[in-house]
């Protein structure tokens, strides 16, 4: 057991891959993964994830960005370097309104493309899954569903047998 | 939403598809993945690169004896102080905006055909802004104080000034370039992985690898992938209106007449969309030609193109009428409409009167369907709006500047060589990167094109 990483099926098109994967996750396997060349709709529920924290993370970047400028801003003008120019006020906020939406653009997608690596586990270079030689053409033409050996409810022959009900293109081990 | 569907239109006519029937997802990839992995270098590439390298090279002189002399090799004196390099940087800058507005508005408004055209339009994008860049570090004189422009604690106790509209721009433009290049290396990272997974030669399966970061297409990547996209194409999309809206500033804030006016933001913004467009089919109408893609970059892309091309270029034409009107509503005795006189009359109304044969009258002809579907027109339309629009910040920028409020102080404005040195070495620097980028990168989205695909939606039985 402790050489196989997992069992991946190969499927022909994404409809298939959904229905498996879909059947898959509803037989009780939890600790499984979908891959696409492309982003297929409904795959991601299909196994059972459906909220991810991209966003939450974009909010909280964009809002440091935004007290970043403005802070940045005040403090230079009214308490680092004050200078009076024609008697305006030294916090003249609407002077400083641009400085402080470009920072909350530059953090708020910084932190979303930056937060999107970070939960996807990026970069990794190296990965069980690549030693599946037919995985190569995940990224091109292929669809592959991958039943990890973690999960439970794993067991080699039995697992393969319901993958093979699947009818998937092949079934490849995936060694650790 | 099948991209095979044909529609018909008013005429009868069959709207030309998006992409050509009979593509697969085998098929695509391995055509876009080819120009990079296995297409040879031709001659007319390595040819038209070095044309353009040796021109990179004549920007190095220029700017190389820039440093040597300072900026008294250029035309500027007083009063026109702002030359070539506003002029050039305010161009280069617009022309970028198409990329922007393409690769994130059109997302969010679900146009789908972007697909085919946003991966080059990025790229243009991200060498236009770096062309523009040049500008304003060489024009500060002295340019090893170029970092005097950031908010860096220093042993002089100087901070820069915040309600300048200078100071705006530096973090709008430097803004605009860092996400622009996330942007585009975010939508690069799936498609780094296929060439990865195709190339059969070790280095550039390293390479590639290595610059893929692992991507291995899971869905749960896929899923916060697509968030984290359109999160970046929704804080694109004002920044991209903000980037030009903050140039127009450093004019509007002025009290320079010809440069006070409150229509520049919303006129610099369709400007530059307008020679951004442009600058699209003048790299575009090439590249599907000589790459065989026209099955991907369709008639409708270019038709889609024209038609931007067409309304921008009316927001524009409404500017330049607006400003008239204010002159004379302002009166005869005003300074707004001594400024519309000289430049009706002036000793520059060769290029005012340029710049409306170029940006209004002549692209008026994209009216007509048949121009809007010819390459070889438009080609030569992209051309005048990008001499146009190259006229109109020579308009704005010179005109404004050469008559100063005291007639003993006007002057006027002769660029010199060396400016023209450095406009060019742009052009060479701008068009080397672009003949660079065909090559190493996959300059067609692969995975946007298989979105595009019919058999791309999972159906639900």
């Amino acid at each position: 057991m402790s050489d196989l990483n997992g069992l991946m099926a190969e499927f022909g098109s994404a409809t298939d891959l959904v229905e498996a994967a879909k059947a898959t996750h509803r037989s009780g396997y939890n600790d499984i993964e979908a891959y696409s060349p492309f982003p297929v709709h409904g795959l991601s529920e299909a196994i059972g994830f459906h909220k991810d924290r991209v966003g939450l993370i974009c909010l909280i970047g964009g809002l440091v960005g935004m007290f970043t400028g403005f802070g940045l801003q005040y403090w230079v003008s009214t308490i680092a370097y004050p200078i009076n120019i024609g008697g305006r006020p030294l916090n003249s906020w609407p002077a400083f309104v641009i400085v402080t939406f470009e920072l909350t653009v530059l953090f708020g997608g910084l932190s979303a493309v930056g937060g999107m690596l970070f939960l996807n586990d990026l970069p990794r270079p190296h990965h069980p899954v690549f030693n599946v030689p037919q995985f190569e053409r995940a990224s091109q033409d292929r669809f592959f569903l991958c039943v990890f050996a973690a999960d439970p409810k794993f067991d080699a022959p039995q697992t393969r047998r319901f993958l093979e009900g699947l009818k998937p293109i092949s079934i490849a081990e995936v060694p650790e | 939403m099948s991209t095979q569907d044909i529609v018909l239109d008013r005429e009868g006519l069959a709207e030309v598809p998006v992409i050509e029937p009979g593509h697969t997802l085998a098929s695509v990839t391995e055509k876009i993945s080819d120009i990079v992995l296995v297409r040879p270098l031709s001659i007319g590439w390595v040819a038209g690169f070095l044309a353009c390298a040796s021109l990179v090279g004549v920007l190095g002189v220029a700017v190389g004896y820039l440093f040597y002399k300072g900026t008294g090799i250029w035309g500027i004196n007083i009063p026109v102080g702002w030359g070539f390099a506003i002029v050039n940087f305010v161009w280069w800058i617009g022309i970028g905006h198409a990329g922007t507005l393409i690769s994130a508005i059109l997302h969010l408004l679900r146009q789908s055909w972007r697909n085919s055209i946003n991966r080059f339009a990025e790229a243009m994008t991200l060498f236009a802004v770096m062309c523009a860049g040049v500008f304003p570090l060489i024009h500060v004189g002295r340019p090893w104080l170029a970092y005097w422009l950031f908010p860096i604690p220093n042993t002089m106790g100087v901070w820069p000034q915040f309600r300048s509209p200078l100071l705006w721009d530096v973090f709008a433009v430097s803004t605009y370039a860092t996400i622009s290049a996330v942007f585009w290396y975010t939508g690069l990272i799936p498609d780094l992985a296929t060439l990865r997974d195709r190339a059969t030669t070790p280095i550039p399966r390293f390479i590639y690898g290595a610059l893929a970061l692992g991507w291995r297409g899971e869905a749960r990547h896929w899923h916060r992938y697509e968030s984290a996209y359109l999160l970046l194409a929704g804080l694109s999309t004002p920044l991209v209106l903000s980037v030009h809206t903050v140039v127009s500033f450093d004019f509007a804030i002025s009290i320079m007449p010809g440069w006070h006016t409150t229509v520049f933001p919303p006129y610099f913004v369709a400007g530059a969309i307008y020679s951004g467009f442009a600058m699209v089919l003048i790299l575009a109408i090439p590249v599907r030609a000589v790459y065989n893609l026209k099955d991907m970059i369709t008639e409708r892309h270019l038709e889609n193109a024209a038609k931007v091309m067409l309304a921008t270029g009316l927001i524009v034409a409404y500017g330049y009428i607006l400003e008239i009107y204010m002159a004379w509503y302002s009166g005869p005795k005003s300074i707004d409409w001594f400024t519309v006189h000289n430049r009706f009359f002036g000793p520059y109304a060769g290029p005012y009167w340029a710049l409306w044969i170029c940006n209004i009258i002549i692209p008026q002809v994209l009216w007509i369907k048949s121009v809007r579907r010819s390459p070889f027109l438009l080609f030569l339309i992209s051309l005048v709006v990008l001499a146009g629009m190259w006229l109109e910040r020579f308009v704005i920028v010179i005109l404004s500047l050469h008559r100063d409020f005291v007639p003993s102080s006007w002057g006027m404005y002769y660029p010199t060589k060396w400016d023209w040195a450095t406009y060019f070495g742009t052009i060479g620097l701008f068009l080397m990167l672009i003949f660079l980028f065909v090559r190493v990168l996959p300059m067609i989205s692969i995975f946007e094109i298989r979105m595009l695909l019919p058999e791309a939606e999972a159906k639900h039985k």
